[in-house]
């Protein structure tokens, strides 16, 4: 599988350097090593959703308990979360990282990974959430301190957008 | 049984946990016995009550988390009971108050009297669902002393509960909360954060 295990470990690596110590994920093609990832790490506490939704409500309970947290999920698992980041994240003005597996874009070769794709930078604007795209993986660590900062301090949800560039090397 | 009666119950044991609540009639009730530092009123974004919770549970594993929530909400994230099963927090006590009605949102009238009921009303299990979701420990209780021995036994036990209780689709008296909703979500992570996170 042609996900990229070096970028999976510095999108994480860079995840922890911010404090992050719970993750809530789906899994997704892309995001298996980085799930696997938490999985093996001892200091990270990984909920496995059945929606993700849910993960909203968790990272609600363990920023008020001040613990870091992320969530990890794919374009139609933001969609999904929708309700509860307006009726908690927005409503409560709560902290929430985002990290989506940006499906969907140019280089997509599954027909059913194209619809949700092109709703997702639109949706996070509708809902005026600061969002930007990890493409480098030199630019993933610096990006995603900034998320992380914003979030805090502007007690908003924040969406990074893990490209394909990133996440996917072509079979050679 | 009476939810307002249920909550009376268990009122005075609800001091050193961290309680999170659904919105409508049970938040209403419960700050209407007294509003805590401790009590978070999640007023809107139903079945999220259970995520929330297990977020703290997880985060702060030595200490206890009661979750009040009702079967409307717990219906709207049906899914949450396997998360919260697989997850299996020692530290939190799931209660549910079943009045078969999405009463809070329009359902129920003055008088109990039931025109939009939810699925409980024609036979779906919550307490059953929860236990075949994996919950250690699941029970249905329809008389008062036995949601509070249960519910007192599995605040001091060491495993996740879930107590189903059926209760009437009575209205509180009140909806009104003297409380914004940001200073009680400020005030709750104050709490929970304070050394030894007593009030």
């Amino acid at each position: 599988m042609p996900v990229s295990v070096a970028n999976s470990q510095v999108v994480y690596d860079a995840m922890k350097g911010v404090g992050v110590r719970l993750v809530s994920a789906l899994p997704e093609t892309w995001l298996v090593h980085l799930i696997r990832i938490a999985d093996d790490d001892p200091e990270m506490t990984l909920v496995r959703l059945a929606k993700e939704e849910e993960g909203v409500g968790i990272s609600a309970g363990a920023h008020f308990a001040g613990v870091k947290s992320a969530m990890l999920m794919q374009n139609h698992g933001f969609l999904q979360a929708i309700n509860g980041i307006v009726g908690v994240s927005l409503l409560y003005k709560i902290p929430l990282l985002m990290l989506i597996t940006d499906r969907g874009s140019f280089g997509e070769k599954d027909p059913w990974q194209t619809e949700g794709g092109k709703y997702t930078r639109p949706v996070l604007d509708a809902l005026h959430i600061a969002h930007d795209d990890l493409t480098a993986p030199d630019d993933v660590e610096p990006k995603l301190a900034k998320a992380m900062t914003l979030a805090q301090s502007s007690l908003s949800p924040v969406a990074l957008l893990l490209n394909r560039d990133l996440m996917w090397e072509e079979p050679k | 049984m009476k939810r307002i009666d249920c909550l009376k119950a268990i009122y005075p044991e609800l001091k050193d946990c961290a309680v999170v609540t659904i919105m409508g009639a049970v938040a209403a009730e419960l700050y209407s016995l007294g509003h805590r530092a401790n009590f978070f009123y999640l007023e809107h974004a139903m079945g999220l009550a259970s995520s929330v919770g297990l977020g703290i549970a997880l985060t702060q594993p030595d200490r206890k988390v009661v979750v009040i929530d009702g079967d409307g909400s717990v219906l709207m994230n049906l899914g949450g009971l396997t998360t919260m099963a697989r997850s299996r927090p020692k530290n939190l006590v799931h209660l549910i108050f079943d009045n078969e009605t999405l009463l809070s949102v329009g359902g129920g009238a003055p008088g109990g009297y039931k025109w939009f009921t939810t699925a409980t009303a024609t036979g779906s299990d919550l307490a059953g669902i929860a236990k075949a979701a994996g919950y250690p420990r699941s029970q249905l209780v329809r008389e008062l002393e036995d949601f509070e021995e249960a519910t007192l036994d599995a605040i001091k036990g060491d495993e996740l509960s879930c107590i189903v209780a059926k209760v009437e689709a009575e209205m509180p008296k009140s909806f009104l909360m003297d409380i914004h909703m940001l200073e009680n979500r400020f005030e709750f992570p104050r709490w929970l954060q304070a050394k030894g996170g007593v009030n």
